[in-house]
């Protein structure tokens, strides 16, 4: 069967459904932020004198997710929850309990529960007292209405876009569309609390053909900055452009790393640059601070009020976030910290604790890599012979010490010769050790927001770089 | 049974839905962390919803709620039925099921002594015990221990007459020691990576004695920093139990899913090279290699009496003889592909996630090499590689490369010396055949995986994996480190 037109109505026609838009579509409000305020305080005041301390969480998702795989709708799902969490000290001893039951009587047998049970633990010397209150940054406003009221009509509009995009090009489309809003609130009974809200939308596509395949992602609390029809054009270009892979000597290339590519590498990076890591003695930057550990033309932030950021302004105990550069022009300049490894290190928190109590202590969430000024363009008219990925996948860390770390390339392998993309590649696998990687930077596109499969959306630019290590290829 | 679990049901196909499935779960856990002498977390919880699934016009829809006002199911219900119509407006098919029996039915996991009756002081008592052992090894920089522990109630009602309540407990324990210097970081787990998880209850803890084997996991984490460098070329190699049972995972598991093999899953999870083309007749592995989704075994973490659509667990071969003969499936999958009856490995983490298809416990079947003593005794020159410290596999499941946290050198029947940083990597099919020995039930062991993730938003699942020590010839190791 030769391609389709697009909206030749190859799918069955059903009957109108009524669009529930997503605030009303349980009947219920959302929690915001009054009821987040007074949901802790009742759990404050339940509290009461029976503990020395009691901080709460609330954490609310509303996302729904439409998914679709060989040109058609696989699964439609909207789940929803909010979860209640409290932390709960009693002399050295604290405890966390939680709950997805919030009413009056789950959050009175919450904190029975956790008075019951703290006395059983195993007393601390190092636990911290509950943070005191302070006034919280400003991200900027990340709820977008659009994308808050987007429906599942909706989703499936943008869909059969992505669809028929595919379907006019003979080809497959595989993916999904997200819409739906995040909340996050701590309150603690010294009088802390923070609350934010934002939207999360998202879009992933594959575009499959015979022997080749292209991906695109982007995740944002804006609508406009989720273009699913783009992220689809892209999947399919990538999808084409690979087409009749060859198969490529393993080796030692130049490589061009898109920015999902470097995302996902430099997300392996991220507990290195915590003070507990330190502490701990399992960062592979140990004894490093101060020294000069990658190439003068990297720069590493974690700036969580950054434009192209998401994410609240404040960390797991409630501490606002501040903005931290971590690289310099290649020296390693400081680390983030929560509380109780800030003490241990002699220094001060910096706003990026886990929620307590936690073995990893903190984590830099909103990393921000300095970007350059040449293009992916550039990058490959200047390459004699090397490789482009479009992403890499299943990454995984080999040798802590070294930052060793393997991975595959995935939707969209190329090769470049003599300054031009020479057609798809069979993908290969690479084991290339990231401080390595990270002193042999050439070129450095404009940074912006990304998002991969291995961690968290950043802000970071495409890379070219010397030396990239593969060691084995596919079959596909 | 809530008679909420009826109003949700009756309310979805009040709405329109042609078929609809709704399960009521409740979920106990306990999670405890220790960091050196500390308790470094104590988390405790609950969990309770209502997840309801349904069939219209040929689409899917999922909805949840966790507040069980007739209001709100009835909503979530009516929404469950919107997103099903939703998904029918882009079908090229209507979905349809294949046929599976109604049951009305108990089930309960075999526990011995329930962990939520146990006190912490006893919890705590084993992991600091160990904790003091290892740290009492010199040049151990970090020891971690951890114990999980879930109660699950989940019942289950659908529109074709089922009515299923099962019980779940789960147990699960570790303990981690590290050493550091300048040019290393090594670490060495017990009873493997990430721990060992069971369908059991705190017996399961008490067997494995972790502060028994404290001391050894310490010293060999320190003895690692000095280690020579794992080789890199082509050798034989014997995998230890454990990691055998994580290659059984990512390059037998998550290719026999059916979801996978029709391209469901291609835009996160990947795909699978065991096309339906391929079934029954690719030669997976050699005639050595046995490999069953089997959730009936007792103990198992992958083992349920039903899984989250209603159908009764089985077992069922992926691999027969080296032969690839079978899939993971589901009630929509099989019936694409012309199957009578769904494997039954549809499984959801919690009430708000919809069921896809999972593993169940994919094991190999033992062999008759004897105990792993024995094999090396019958090795002339490999190296031996245990607990698994990395993985890594293509989104078709052809090329992988795991890491171990150590390994050693066997020659002429003995183990001769320990290397550090092993690694060994390869091709799906060509591993497999290359498999020679299989050892016997001396030393196959039911592992528990509890942290397999799958699916958009991403789920997270309770997978078994039985497993004895296997010799593979001819095997490429070190890769990894051979130009560092």
């Amino acid at each position: 069967m030769g391609p389709a037109p697009a909206g030749s109505g190859m799918y069955k026609r059903v009957s109108p459904i009524r669009v529930l838009n997503r605030g009303a579509r349980r009947g219920l409000e959302l929690i915001n932020e009054n009821r987040a305020r007074n949901l802790i305080q009742s759990v404050i005041e339940y509290t009461g004198g029976r503990a020395d301390g009691v901080e709460v969480t609330i954490d609310g998702s509303d996302v729904a997710t439409s998914r679709f795989a060989n040109n058609e709708m696989t699964q439609n799902q909207a789940p929803s929850c909010d979860r209640l969490s409290i932390r709960l000290l009693s002399g050295r001893r604290q405890i966390r309990m939680s709950s997805d039951v919030i009413n009056r009587s789950g959050i009175r047998e919450l904190v029975d529960s956790a008075l019951a049970a703290v006395s059983f633990v195993a007393p601390d010397d190092e636990i911290e007292p509950l943070a005191e209150p302070e006034s919280s940054g400003d991200t900027g406003s990340r709820f977008d209405r659009k994308v808050s009221l987007m429906s599942a009509v909706d989703r499936a509009g943008a869909i059969e876009k992505i669809i028929d995009q595919a379907r006019g090009a003979d080809l497959n489309a595989s993916g999904v569309v997200a819409s739906g809003s995040l909340t996050h609130a701590i309150g603690n009974s010294r009088g802390l609390f923070a609350f934010h809200r934002e939207t999360h939308a998202e879009c992933s596509v594959t575009v499959t053909a015979e022997d080749s395949s292209g991906w695109a992602k982007m995740v944002s609390p804006h609508a406009d900055r989720v273009d699913t029809e783009a992220l689809g054009r892209t999947a399919l270009a990538k999808a084409s452009l690979s087409a009749r892979p060859r198969e490529i000597e393993p080796g030692s290339y130049t490589a061009i790393l898109e920015p999902a590519a470097v995302l996902d590498l430099l997300g392996f990076l991220l507990w290195d640059f915590a003070g507990t890591s330190h502490l701990d003695r399992r960062s592979c930057l140990l004894g490093q601070v101060g020294e000069k550990v990658f190439g003068e033309n990297v720069s590493i932030f974690d700036d969580v009020y950054h434009g192209e950021q998401s994410g609240a302004p404040f960390d797991g105990e409630g501490l606002r976030r501040m903005r931290v550069p971590i690289v310099e022009q290649g020296v390693l300049k400081g680390l983030v910290y929560g509380r109780k490894s800030a003490r241990r290190a002699g220094t001060s928190a910096t706003g990026h604790g886990l929620p307590v109590p936690s073995n990893m202590g903190d984590y830099p969430m909103n990393l921000v890599m300095e970007g350059g000024s040449h293009s992916l363009e550039e990058m490959i008219r200047s390459t004699d012979r090397g490789i482009l990925l479009s992403r890499v996948w299943y990454v995984r860390d080999v040798d802590p010490a070294r930052k060793i770390l393997t991975g595959m390339t995935r939707d969209g392998t190329f090769w470049v010769d003599n300054g031009e993309l020479a057609g798809g590649i069979k993908n290969l696998r690479f084991n290339v050790s990231l401080k390595e990687l990270l002193n042999n930077v050439i070129m450095l596109g404009t940074s912006a927001r990304a998002a991969g499969e291995e961690t968290f959306p950043a802000v970071v630019p495409a890379l070219k770089v010397d030396g990239f290590r593969f060691t084995e290829t596919t079959r596909f | 049974m809530d008679p909420i679990v009826s109003y949700a049901l009756d309310s979805a196909l009040a709405c329109g839905a042609e078929y609809a499935d709704v399960r009521f779960v409740r979920q106990q856990y306990e999670q405890i962390e220790t960091k050196s002498l500390a308790v470094s977390g104590l988390n405790k919880g609950f969990s309770r919803g209502l997840g309801i699934r349904v069939l219209c016009q040929g689409g899917w829809g999922f909805a949840s709620t966790q507040s069980l006002s007739r209001q709100a199911v009835a909503l979530a219900a009516r929404e469950a039925v919107c997103l099903a119509r939703a998904s029918a407006s882009l079908m090229k098919q209507p979905v349809t099921l294949v046929d599976e029996p109604k049951y009305q039915a108990v089930w309960v996991s075999p526990h011995l002594i329930d962990p939520f009756t146990v006190s912490m002081e006893e919890k705590l008592g084993i992991l600091l015990g160990a904790a003091e052992t290892m740290l009492s090894v010199d040049g151990v920089s970090l020891a971690q221990g951890r114990m999980s522990f879930v109660r699950e109630e989940k019942d289950f009602v659908s529109s074709e007459g089922s009515r299923i309540t099962q019980t779940f407990i789960r147990s699960g324990c570790a303990i981690e020691a590290y050493a550091t210097n300048a040019d290393e970081r090594q670490r060495r787990t017990y009873p493997k990576h990430f721990g060992q998880h069971e369908l059991a209850g705190f017996e399961m803890v008490l067997a494995w004695d972790l502060p028994g084997h404290a001391r050894t996991i310490a010293e060999e984490a320190v003895a690692l920093l000095d280690a020579p460098q794992c080789p890199s070329g082509r050798r034989d190699v014997i995998l230890g139990a454990s990691q055998v049972g994580l290659q059984i995972h990512e390059s037998c598991g998550h290719p026999g899913e059916l979801d996978r093999a029709l391209g469901q899953e291609i835009n996160f999870a990947g795909a699978s090279f065991l096309t339906p083309d391929k079934l029954n007749v690719l030669r997976y592995g050699s005639e050595k290699v046995n490999l069953v989704a089997d959730a009936t075994a007792a103990g198992a973490l992958g083992s349920f009496g039903f899984d989250d659509e209603g159908v009764a667990a089985q077992k069922v071969f992926l691999v027969k003889e080296g032969t690839f003969v079978g899939y993971l499936s589901s009630r929509d999958t099989a019936r694409l592909v012309g199957l009578s009856r769904s494997g039954g490995s549809m499984r959801a983490e919690s009430w708000n996630r919809v069921p896809i298809i999972r593993m169940t416990n994919i094991s190999i079947e033992a062999g008759d090499a004897g105990s792993l003593e024995d094999l090396i005794a019958d090795t002339e020159d490999a190296i031996l590689m245990e607990t698994n410290k990395s993985w890594s596999i293509d989104s078709m499941r052809y090329n992988f490369q795991f890491s171990t946290e150590i390994a050693w050198e066997v020659k002429n029947g003995r183990r001769v010396r320990m290397f550090k940083n092993p690694s060994y990597s390869g091709i799906t099919p060509e591993f497999w055949n290359s498999c020679d020995a299989v050892c016997g039930v001396e030393d196959w062991v039911n592992w528990g995986e509890p942290n397999c993730g799958k699916g958009q938003p991403m789920q997270m699942m309770w997978t078994g994996h039985g497993a004895s020590p296997c010799r593979f010839r001819d095997v490429q190791t070190g890769i990894a480190h051979s130009g560092a």
